[in-house]
C-alpha cells in the first residue's frame, strides 16, 4: 500500500540510536522482556548494555492495564496439575494449539507469577496469606491468580515501576515504530538490523540499530467497531511484519467476549461469573442451558466449564442464538442480556469486583448490588499473529528463523492459544514469553553490521537527545540507515494531502468487521467484507492527513494506525474465506463441521498489497511419555502456594 | 429526526513555542457524551490537528486528563450533560508544560515518581528475584488480606497527574515531589513485604521540595478519580519526618 504514496522529495534526516536490544511495545510482554534482558546482561557482567524500550504511549498506558480477570498458573492443594492445565488449553485451542508451546507456558507460569509477587504484585490473598486463585471459563480447576478485578492494571504498574530502577533500560516513550529493518545475514538467512520510527515529542525520524528486536506490540482488536480494546490496539506490529515479507498465522481466530457493556464495549470480566454472577434473558431466564451449556447450575454455585463458566466462544454463540430467538432486550446499541450479581451482596462485589462495579455504575448507569447489568458480546482478543516458535523466535514463510527477531504477547502466534484462548492464559503468556525472549535477545551477538562502538548505558529517566559521541556508521550500517530513510519517507509523505476522511474509513471498517467477521460467519458475508475492504484500501491511498506538524501529529498517527488495521483486516478476511470449516473462534454457518485435519492459515502480503493465504497442516507432535520427574518437581515447587476453596 | 442538541465547547490550544489561544465549537451531544467524545468530534469533523491523549476510554489507563472549566478530570469518564447551560472550556492540565494543545509533559512527573524508589526493596536477607534459582522463587511472601488492605488505597493510583493539576503548591514550588509520587511511596512503605521505608523517608525529608511544601489543602485527594488519598500520605510522612 505505501508504494502508492508519493514519496517525500528529499530523504528525511534521521537520528541514529544504538542499542543491544530494542523492545517495541511497553505492555506486559515488552516490560517483561526488557526486565529479563536487563537481568541477563547483569548476570553476564555487562554493565554497558543498553535496552531501548520503544512505545507509542507511556508504558503504563498500554492496554495490558485493562485486563481484569487474572493470570493462570497451577497451584498445589486442589488436585490440579500441569497436565490438566495443558489439556484445558489444548482443548480450547481446538487443534491449532501446539503442545510444546502450551507445556512451556504452563510449566513456567507458577514461577513467573511468583516472581511477579516478589516484585510487589498485590495478588489477592487467602485467609492464611497465600496467593488466592479463582475459577475461570474453560479451566477445570481454580488456577487463576488475581488482584481483585484489576489484575492487568496491577501487573503493568508493578512491572513498570520495577523497570524504573533498571539503568540499562532506556525508554523512548511516545515514539511510534514504523517499520522493521531486515537485511541478509552472514548465513544467508535474513537478520534484523533494527527498526525505524518517529519521535512524537521532537518530531524526528529515529533509527534504532540493534542486532536483536522484540516485537511486543499487542493485537488488532480495535479494528472492530464494537471492541473491548483500547484505541491503541491497532495491529501495528503485525502490519510491519507483513510489509517485511513475514507471514501471519490464524488471523481469522478472533475471540469475542460475551459480556461487555453495550455501545462502549467496556469489558465486564469473566471473573464476575467466576464469582457466581449469572446471565439471564429478557424474561429473566438463565438461557444458556437452552444452547448447549447446561445442565443449569444453582445460582451462586458456579461449576467449571458449564453454564456461565463455559468457554467464551460458546457463551458468545449462545448470545447470538438467543438474540435471533428474540430473547434479548432491545437497546439503541443492539440486543442485550443481563448479568445478575445481586445475590453476591455488596461486600463480595466491593471486595472482589470493585472495577466491574465502578464501570457498571459510571458507564452503564446501574448499580450491580441492586440492579441487573446489561451486556452483549464485543471483540476482545486476537489469537492470530506473527509466526514464532514456542519460545518467540520469529519465522519466515519457509520456517527459517529471522536472526535476532522475536515476538511476544498478543502480537505473536506461538502455538499457545490455537484457535481460541482461555481467559487468564494471556497475561501469563506476556510474563513467560516476554521473559524468554528478553533472555534470548540478550544472548544475540552483534552481527557483521554491528556498531563499531558499544552504546553507553543511560538512566531510565535520561531524555533522548543528549547525543553521545556516536561511532561512525560502518558501510553496512549506512545501507540500513538508507533503507530506514526510504521507509520513513513513505509515511511522512502522507502528511498534508488526501481527501478521504480517516474517521469515515475507520467507522466503515469497524462496521463491516462487526457485521461479517463476528461470532458467526459465512461465505457470502465474507465476500461482502472482502469487497468493502478492497474499496476501503483503495480509498485509503488518498487518506486525508490535514495536520502537517512534525511534533505530536496525532492526525498522522491515527492515519497510520488505520492503515495497519486495514492491512491486517484484509488478511483476517482472506484467511476466514479460505478456512471452510468451523473451528474454535472461527464459526462458519455454511461450513458448520470441523475438518479432520487441523490446518493453520498463513497470510503473506503480495506485491500488489493483497493478502495471499496458504493452509498448512498442524504438525502432529510425537506422542511423548509423561515425564515423572516433571510431575514430582511440580508437586514440590507449588507446595508453598495454596488454593482457595471453590466458593 | 429530532434536532440535535449542541454544547458550546471551548478548547485552549497551543502550538509548541507559541501563545495559547481559545477556539470554540458547537458540538452535538447526548446524555452519554463524554468530554473525550466532544474532543473526538471536533478532531474528526472540524480540526484534525487538535491534539490530546486517550486510549482505554474506561478510566484505567490514565491518559486523558484535562481541565474542564478549571477542574482536572479524566475526559473519558466525565459526562458533558451536566454542563449543558454553562458549556465547557477544556484546557491542558495545570502545572505541566504544554507540548501541544492538551498534551502535557509527563517526563517530569515520572522523574518525581522515580525519585521515591517506587519498587520493592526487600529485606537485606532476602535474595533478589534475579539471583535466586528459578524454583526457589516460588517461596512467595505470606501476606494476609488485612496486610493487603493496609496499602490497597494507595495502590489505586493510575499516574493520571490530575492531583498535580489540582495542587496549588505547584503554583509556587514547581519542583514539589507532589501527591501521586508520595502516595505511591506510601504504597510501598505500607506493603509488609517491603523494607524500603527509610530510603524513601530520607529521600523525601532531605529534599526541601519533597514533603515540606505541602500545607494540607487536600485538593489532590478531592481531584483523584480513583479515591486515593495523597494528602494523608503526605501528612503521615511529614509527621514521621518530624519524629512523630
Amino acid at each position: 500500500m505505501p508504494d502508492d504514496f508519493p514519496h517525500a522529495s528529499t530523504p528525511p534526516t534521521v537520528r541514529v540510536e544504538r542499542a543491544d536490544v530494542v523492545v517495541v511495545g511497553g505492555g506486559g510482554a515488552g516490560l517483561s522482556a526488557a526486565l529479563a534482558a536487563a537481568e541477563s546482561y547483569r548476570a553476564q557482567g555487562r554493565d554497558d548494555a543498553l535496552i531501548a524500550l520503544v512505545s507509542k504511549v507511556y508504558p503504563m498506558r498500554s492496554h495490558t492495564v485493562a485486563a481484569e480477570g487474572g493470570a493462570a498458573g497451577v497451584v498445589a492443594g486442589g488436585g490440579d496439575s500441569f497436565e490438566a492445565h495443558v489439556e484445558d488449553t489444548l482443548r480450547g485451542g481446538a487443534g491449532l494449539g501446539h503442545e510444546e508451546a502450551v507445556r512451556l507456558v504452563v510449566e513456567q507460569a507458577p514461577r513467573e507469577l511468583a516472581r511477579l509477587e516478589r516484585l510487589g504484585m498485590p495478588w489477592s490473598r487467602t485467609q492464611d496469606g497465600r496467593p488466592a486463585v479463582r475459577r475461570f471459563g474453560g479451566m477445570t480447576n481454580p488456577r487463576t491468580w488475581f488482584a481483585a478485578d484489576k489484575t492487568g492494571f496491577h501487573l503493568l504498574h508493578t512491572l513498570f515501576q520495577a523497570s524504573l530502577r533498571e539503568e540499562a533500560i532506556r525508554r523512548f516513550d511516545e515514539h511510534l515504530v514504523l517499520d522493521l529493518l531486515l537485511a541478509p545475514g552472514d548465513d544467508g538467512r535474513r537478520a534484523v538490523r533494527g527498526v525505524v520510527g518517529h519521535d512524537q515529542h521532537r518530531g524526528e525520524v529515529v533509527v534504532w540499530l540493534a542486532s536483536a528486536v522484540i516485537l511486543a506490540t499487542g493485537g488488532y482488536g480495535r479494528a472492530w467497531g464494537t471492541s473491548t480494546n483500547a484505541g491503541i490496539v491497532t495491529g501495528d506490529g503485525l502490519s510491519m511484519a507483513l510489509r517485511a515479507g513475514l507471514p501471519l498465522r490464524d488471523l481469522e481466530m478472533v475471540q469475542v467476549h460475551p459480556t461487555c457493556l453495550p455501545g462502549t464495549g467496556i469489558l465486564i470480566t469473566e471473573a464476575a461469573r467466576g464469582e457466581g454472577g449469572v446471565l439471564v434473558d429478557a424474561a429473566g431466564e438463565r438461557y444458556l442451558a437452552d444452547y448447549g451449556l447446561g445442565p443449569t447450575t444453582p445460582v451462586g454455585a458456579p461449576h467449571a466449564r458449564r453454564m456461565e463458566l463455559g468457554p467464551r466462544d460458546q457463551l458468545s454463540q449462545a448470545f447470538w442464538h438467543a438474540d435471533r430467538d428474540g430473547r434479548t432486550t432491545p437497546t439503541p446499541d443492539g440486543g442485550v442480556v443481563h448479568l445478575d450479581l445481586r445475590h453476591l451482596g455488596k461486600a463480595v462485589i466491593d471486595e472482589r469486583l470493585p472495577l466491574v462495579a465502578g464501570l457498571a455504575r459510571r458507564f452503564a448507569g446501574v448499580d450491580p448490588v441492586t440492579e441487573l447489568v446489561p451486556v452483549r458480546p464485543a471483540t476482545h482478543y486476537t489469537m492470530g499473529g506473527i509466526v514464532t516458535t514456542a519460545t518467540g523466535q520469529v519465522l519466515e514463510s519457509d520456517g527459517a528463523p529471522v536472526t535476532g527477531l522475536f515476538a511476544a504477547g498478543e502480537c505473536a502466534s506461538n502455538g499457545l492459544h490455537g484457535a481460541n484462548r482461555l481467559g487468564s492464559n494471556s497475561l501469563v503468556e506476556t510474563l513467560v514469553i516476554g521473559r524468554i525472549t528478553g533472555e534470548a535477545a540478550a544472548e544475540v551477538r552483534p552481527g557483521a553490521l554491528g556498531a563499531e562502538g558499544r552504546p553507553s548505558a543511560l538512566g531510565a529517566e535520561a531524555r533522548p537527545g543528549a547525543h553521545e559521541a556516536e561511532p561512525r556508521p560502518s558501510a553496512g550500517e549506512a545501507a540500513v540507515v538508507e533503507q530506514a530513510q526510504a521507509l520513513a519517507a513513505r509515511w511522512l509523505g502522507l502528511r498534508g494531502r488526501g481527501t478521504e476522511a480517516p474517521g469515515t474509513l475507520r467507522r466503515e471498517l469497524g462496521q463491516v468487521l462487526d457485521a461479517e467477521v463476528g461470532i458467526f460467519r459465512d461465505g457470502d458475508g465474507l465476500a461482502r467484507a472482502a469487497a468493502v475492504l478492497d474499496d476501503l484500501a483503495r480509498r485509503y491511498e488518498d487518506v486525508r492527513v490535514a495536520d502537517t506538524s512534525d511534533v505530536f501529529n496525532t492526525d498522522w498517527v491515527q492515519a497510520l494506525e488505520l492503515g495497519a488495521m486495514l492491512t491486517v483486516a484484509r488478511g483476517v478476511v482472506a484467511a476466514a474465506i479460505q478456512r471452510t470449516e468451523s473451528r474454535g473462534a472461527h464459526q462458519r454457518l455454511d461450513h458448520p463441521l470441523t475438518d479432520d485435519v487441523a490446518r493453520h492459515s498463513l497470510v503473506t502480503l503480495a506485491e500488489d498489497g493483497v493478502a495471499r493465504v496458504r493452509l498448512e497442516p498442524v504438525e502432529q507432535p510425537v506422542e511423548q511419555p509423561v515425564e515423572q520427574r516433571v510431575e514430582q518437581r511440580v508437586e514440590q515447587a507449588v507446595a508453598s502456594v495454596s488454593h482457595q476453596g471453590d466458593a | 429526526m429530532t434536532e440535535q442538541k449542541t454544547l458550546r465547547v471551548t478548547v485552549t490550544r497551543q502550538e509548541p513555542g507559541q501563545e495559547p489561544r481559545d477556539e470554540t465549537f458547537e458540538v452535538p451531544y447526548s446524555d452519554k457524551t463524554s468530554v473525550l467524545d466532544t474532543l473526538d468530534w471536533i478532531k474528526e469533523t472540524v480540526e484534525p490537528s487538535l491534539t490530546y491523549r486517550w486510549s482505554c476510554r474506561s478510566g484505567i489507563c490514565g491518559s486523558c486528563g484535562v481541565m474542564v472549566n478549571g477542574r482536572p478530570v479524566l475526559g473519558c469518564e466525565t459526562a458533558v450533560a451536566g454542563y449543558r447551560t454553562s458549556g465547557i472550556t477544556v484546557g491542558p492540565m495545570a502545572h505541566a508544560e504544554v507540548q501541544r494543545d492538551l498534551a502535557v509533559d509527563t517526563d517530569t512527573f515520572l522523574a518525581k515518581l522515580r525519585s521515591v524508589s517506587p519498587w520493592m526493596i526487600p529485606e537485606p536477607s532476602e535474595p533478589s528475584t534475579s539471583d535466586v534459582p528459578a524454583l526457589d522463587v516460588l517461596a512467595v511472601h505470606s501476606q494476609l488480606p488485612g496486610q493487603v488492605e493496609a496499602y490497597h488505597g494507595y495502590l489505586q493510583c493510575i499516574d493520571c497527574m490530575l492531583c498535580y493539576a489540582a495542587c496549588p503548591v505547584l503554583d509556587d514550588v514547581a519542583g514539589f515531589t507532589g501527591p501521586a509520587a508520595i502516595a505511591t511511596a506510601r504504597r510501598w512503605d505500607l506493603d509488609s513485604r517491603d523494607d524500603g521505608n527509610e530510603v524513601r523517608l530520607l529521600a523525601l525529608a532531605e529534599n526541601e521540595e519533597g514533603l515540606w511544601p505541602c500545607v494540607q489543602i487536600g485538593a489532590c485527594t478531592r481531584a483523584c478519580p480513583k479515591g486515593v488519598d495523597p494528602a494523608r500520605a503526605i501528612k503521615d510522612y511529614q509527621r514521621e519526618a518530624m519524629g512523630g
